[in-house]
């Protein structure tokens, strides 16, 4: 299917109102559009009334825990259950053999499953769950299960797991698997790469190094699972994709979708951490099943660790090939990415890690070879700016050394290599609307750049750096010709307009940019809208909140949906008052004829017209990429209908007697196409900065030497408080789309990239240490000053 | 959410009565702010059928200021009341300083100072889950006969972790314990048999993480006392932390001088912690500094001295979450840091 023109000529109606396009609180003459309304849930979660998954609470429900694996591997030999059982308040205890069907988000690497068959993989995997009465007694019970294990050696380097030397002691993680422990490999080139190298004034080649971070929602997992007397399961769970977890709940138990509905209740943080199927939904369906009774699973913030998903470690080798005038002639790409113990997304990972990094630069010739390996350790996921953040700070980073290389300013350098809009990438992906330079322009003006770079005093230091990222994806996770996002309408002689959503609202605001969309096209008050959302019993499918895909995809479906409706009713009232429908005009709470501003009302009467008329008022609305992508295996991974551009300006301080790092300021700069809701906007744009200044300064998802988690804890694993964050300036571009809903792209995952690399390059100008491996800890900073002045003592050059 | 296990919860209105309670209930234990024992219950680190709650005595709690102008501070005041007390402040600047830098601000509204004197020692390997701790192997601190910052060692080393310890240290504060008698002699009828002793705060305290007090479980903190310090009397506390907001330290000095009408250093002492499991006072400080004004090429030769003296005694242990090369850099820094904040 190919995408449909929603928002092109030939819309029977007036698309905005003339009279009030002068008006400069309302950009363009929109209404709603460009306003900073307050978000849908945004009051309730403020005063604390928001119905999370755990304030749920049913008549008779019963609370499960999970017995998890003490061993990074092992092959589990037998499990006795019959104490666990025996206690009271225990009414059932599950294992693998209950639910043995394999399950994953991507159909093609299905490796997990909700408790652990025959092996144990991580240190936390799943091995039984119970449901008792209450959470002691399920906890109680857990210590009396006794599973009797064979302890096989870990996997916990991925250099060793890329060497794959399987023995009998230290086989496979997942033995079978026809590429031992590798999980995914990719190879792509585009262009002449060697030649490139050959033609080249300068060639730089460095090895960077990210670490693990994880999501830290303050929410943690949880799920109520409910079956009715006849059956029908219902599923409230706190996850970012109702659709997927529909698919792979109903088909690991056996019944049919249409029997499952799945429920996402307001939500406290995601980040990717919520887009895979976990364990718990699939065994609190379970011991709903087996029990009858409604089941809650909640997990410890522990537990959260231990299911992770979060962003994998990548080593990174990068070489590119540059002319003395600036210009970039190749780059070379070779990443050994640590996936943890299961895929999970992890095939579009490796795609990801390769095929992101084509722009916003021109590459005339690009290779990469990228690998994920499996290893003991939780699973590595979809965090925030999927698979590309790490290469991202690595080239950032080698940009700014080539910049330094051929005594280049590092913004000129980037300008230098713009690919531009409307044009066709190096692999094969389309660009649209493309505002970088605006956003280079914003951050170097804004920052002082040419007034303070290089020019601060010994310790103080600025760095740029610069990004792309996609507004969702044409790749649907299972092929299907269906629409990747639908809506629909219902709207009545009440005045109140229901917009049924299957988009995950993550906090990021997405029922409240279908709210904004339907006031801007139906004209009316926020108040008389309603969004029911991500309810697969009642709403529309929509794939869900990844892929920064939701403005983009349920903002043009539901423009679609709301524009039949629109075209109702206009030609209802049109015909009531004897008028061209060209001159009904839907202000904001009121009708009336745009050539007698005297005919007038309102908009409730307006639709009672309608219904009237038309019988009862409704509207379905859908969005479908058009196709994209390079014609080549996996060309299509990473094709986008738009992408976002950042830049960031990041403002260090190096104590460099203590190696301790403080940011005073970040300038944010963002192409989000138009911002539909400039205070949502701004919003995902200072939290992704902050996102990305954490992980670099403080977080660190480390797995010991033990295998273990070295600090599944928020003591332990640091998030920055509002004392320790920086001064976040959100500078927003609007390069107005052509496809996009009124314009607009992503804003929540692309603003996080260029934090890390810019940080990076801001110490470099501060202090002349250049750090390539991630975390930036005080410890690593001084050792890296410790080389820099003993090089320079060697070289007799004056200390710093 | 990790769930706090059963306890009976008892609650006292006076000493006395708190006092028989922990003498008769077998495996009892005191409560203040709970900021410490709540999550140590949590992780099963700490069993406790019985938790002794001081939150209704209120003879534990106040500032004053005693005849002979030193301090007296129940040890049920707030760390946020201590920081921000004008007398403590006068007296005992380091201690004020202290309190305000432990945790985060919900913390110290809830945390005690009794209870900062009084908590337990940290590390890596022991502050977490039940399940965690068993996947690695139990540790001497709990359950276990490892120790896993120290392969064969035969001690806990456990940090270390009250930051209002270390200027407490520098300040001679005297701790006044209470306790009743155990077993068949206790008074049934919770009367006044309440035994008392006094000790230095610096003899509260062994070379042994497992448990690093030498009072027992049933005696309790009932007065913290700090003599009355000199005008001329500076006091300082520095922490290392992460984050400047919440964290415990990786590292905390407290230092203090005293100073004639001269300029010249009349008393000088130096405390850290966060090293192992007791305090370390460095007494060089006082044999280095005493008798030397600050500005002088003698006292930078005597700081020289010190730094490096202090370096050597004072190594971190892998104990603590982080980079114990990095904490051990930091040693000399922090220290001088501290100097530097009583000689500007």
């Amino acid at each position: 299917m190919a995408a449909r023109d929603q928002h092109g000529s030939g819309a029977p109606f007036p698309e905005v109102d003339t009279g009030r396009a002068a008006n400069a609180s309302s950009a363009a003459g929109f209404r709603s559009v460009g306003q900073s309304l307050r978000k849908v849930e945004g009051l309730d979660k403020a005063v604390g009334v928001a119905i999370y998954a755990d304030d749920i609470v049913l008549p008779g429900m019963l609370h499960a825990k999970t017995l998890r694996s003490p061993h990074c591997h092992a092959r589990i030999r037998s499990i006795d259950a019959s104490a666990a059982l025996a206690l009271p308040g225990v009414i059932a205890v599950i294992t693998g053999a209950d639910l043995p069907t394999k399950y994953g988000v991507i159909p093609w690497t299905q490796d997990e499953q909700a408790l652990a068959v025959d092996k144990v993989r991580f240190i936390g995997d799943e091995v039984a769950a119970v449901a008792a009465v209450d959470e002691d007694a399920a906890n109680a019970a857990l210590k009396l299960i006794k599973v009797d294990y064979e302890v096989l050696e870990a996997w916990l380097d991925p250099a060793e797991s890329l060497a794959n030397q399987l023995t009998d002691t230290r086989p496979a993680i997942h033995e079978g698997h026809k590429h031992g422990n590798i999980s995914k490999h990719v190879d792509l080139e585009f262009g002449d790469v060697d030649g490139a190298f050959e033609r080249a004034d300068v060639v730089l080649e460095n090895d960077y190094v990210f670490h693990s971070s994880t999501h830290a929602a303050i929410e943690p997992h949880c799920v109520v699972a409910r079956e009715s007397a006849d059956g029908l399961l219902t599923l409230w769970s706190s996850t970012q994709i109702t659709h997927y977890v529909q698919r792979e709940v109903s088909r690991v138990l056996g019944i049919p979708q249409s029997r499952l509905r799945v429920i996402q209740p307001n939500l406290g943080g995601a980040f990717g951490g919520k887009s895979d199927p976990f364990s718990l939904e699939f065994v609190a369906c379970k011991l709903a099943q087996v029990t009858g009774r409604p089941v809650k699973m909640l997990w410890t913030r522990e537990e959260v660790f231990y299911a992770h998903r979060g962003r994998h470690a990548m080593n990174m080798r990068y070489k590119s090939a540059i002319t003395k005038d600036g210009k970039i002639l190749g780059v070379d790409a070779k990443i050994l990415i640590d996936g943890g113990s299961y895929s999970s997304f992890g095939l579009v990972t490796t795609y990801y890690s390769g095929q992101l990094l084509t722009g916003p630069y021109a590459f005339p010739s690009y290779r990469f070879d990228s690998t994920r390996v499996f290893t003991n350790k939780p699973p590595c996921g979809p965090k925030r700016g999927h698979g590309s953040v790490q290469p991202r700070f690595a080239f950032e980073v080698q940009l700014d050394e080539l910049a330094e290389a051929i005594g280049m300013d590092p913004i000129e350098l980037r300008r230098k290599n713009d690919v531009g809009q409307h044009t066709t990438l190096v692999n094969g992906q389309r660009i649209t609307s493309n505002g970088f330079l605006q956003c280079l322009d914003a951050v170097e003006t804004k920052s002082a750049w040419r007034e303070r770079r290089g020019k601060l005093p010994q310790g103080h230091g600025l760095g740029v750096a610069g990004s792309m990222y996609i507004s969702g994806t044409n790749y649907p996770i299972y092929p299907n010709d269906m629409p990747q996002a639908g809506i629909q309408l219902k709207i009545d002689r009440s005045g109140l307009v229901t917009a049924f959503t299957g988009g995950n609202d993550i906090g990021q605001g997405s029922s409240s940019v279908v709210r904004t969309i339907v006031c801007e096209e139906l004209g009316v008050d926020p108040l008389d809208v309603r969004v029911i959302a991500a309810d697969t019993d009642l709403c529309p499918v929509d794939l869900g909140a990844y892929s920064s895909r939701v403005t983009f995809m349920v903002g043009n479906a539901t423009i679609d949906a709301c524009r039949k409706v629109r075209n109702q009713i206009v030609k209802a009232v049109a015909q009531k008052w004897a008028i061209d429908p060209q001159r009904v005009f839907l202000g904001r709470g009121e009708v009336f004829d745009a050539d007698d501003r005297t005919r007038i009302i309102t908009t409730t009467e307006a639709f009672q017209i309608a219904e009237a008329t038309c019988d009862t008022l409704g509207a379905t609305g859908a969005y479908n990429t058009p196709t994209l992508g390079g014609d080549y295996r996996g060309g299509s991974i990473g094709a986008s209908p738009a992408y976002s551009f950042t830049a960031h300006v990041v403002e260090v301080h190096v104590d460099e007697e203590t190696g301790i790092l403080t940011v005073p300021n970040v300038w944010v700069a963002h192409d989000c196409g138009r911002a539909l809701n400039p205070m949502l906007v701004a919003g995902q744009m200072e939290g992704s900065a902050y996102m990305g200044i954490v992980e670099a300064l403080f977080e660190d998802h480390k797995v010991n030497r033990f295998g273990l988690h070295a600090g599944p804890s928020l003591l332990d694993y640091p998030l920055a408080t509002a004392v320790d964050c920086p001064e976040l300036h959100a500078l927003i571009v609007e390069s107005i789309d052509p496809e996009g809903p009124y314009g607009a792209k992503e804003a929540g995952e692309g603003p996080l990239h260029p934090a890390l690399p810019a940080l990076s390059n801001a110490i470099f100008d501060a202090v002349g240490i250049r750090l390539r491996e991630l975390p930036f800890t005080p410890g690593k900073v001084l050792r890296a000053l410790d080389a820099k002045r003993e090089a320079e003592a060697k070289q007799g050059a004056p200390s710093c | 959410m990790l769930r706090l296990p059963a306890f009976q919860l008892h609650t006292p209105e006076t000493v006395d009565q708190a006092l028989h309670l922990a003498a008769t209930m077998e495996g009892a234990r005191f409560i203040a702010g709970g900021t410490d024992l709540l999550p140590n219950l949590k992780h099963e680190m700490i069993e406790a059928a019985h938790v002794i709650s001081l939150a209704g005595i209120d003879e534990l709690k106040g500032i004053c200021v005693a005849d002979d102008g030193g301090l007296v501070i129940g040890p049920m005041t707030p760390l946020s009341t201590v920081s921000s007390n004008a007398d403590v402040a006068r007296i005992a600047p380091a201690l004020s300083q202290a309190a305000g830098l432990v945790a985060g601000p919900q913390h110290r509204n809830q945390g005690t100072l009794g209870g900062n004197v009084m908590l337990d020692t940290r590390c890596q390997w022991i502050n977490q889950s039940y399940f965690w701790r068993e996947a690695l192997g139990f540790c001497l601190k709990k359950d276990g006969a490892l120790c896993h910052v120290i392969e064969g060692g035969k001690r806990c080393v456990a940090a270390v972790s009250n930051d209002t310890i270390a200027p407490l240290f520098t300040l001679d504060a005297q701790l006044s314990f209470a306790f009743a008698m155990k077993g068949p002699g206790a008074d049934s009828a919770g009367g006044s048999t309440a035994q008392r002793k006094d000790l230095p705060v610096e003899d509260l305290f062994k070379a042994d993480g497992a448990y690093n007090k030498k009072v027992g479980l049933h005696e309790l903190l009932t007065a913290i006392r700090i003599p009355a310090t000199p005008a001329n009397h500076r006091g300082t506390y520095q922490k290392l932390r992460l984050r400047n907001s919440i964290d415990f330290p990786q590292l905390g000095v407290a230092a203090r001088l005293d100073f004639d009408d001269a300029g010249v250093v009349t008393f000088a002492d130096l405390v850290l912690i966060a090293l192992a499991a007791r305090p370390s006072r460095v007494k060089q400080a006082s044999e280095l500094l005493v008798g030397q004004k600050p500005g002088t090429d003698a006292w930078q030769t005597a700081m020289d001295e010190l730094l490096m003296r202090a370096s050597r005694s004072c190594r971190p242990l892998p104990n603590i979450p982080g980079d114990t090369d990095w904490r051990e850099r930091m040693v000399p820094v922090y220290i001088k840091r501290a100097f530097a904040a009583l000689t500007k």
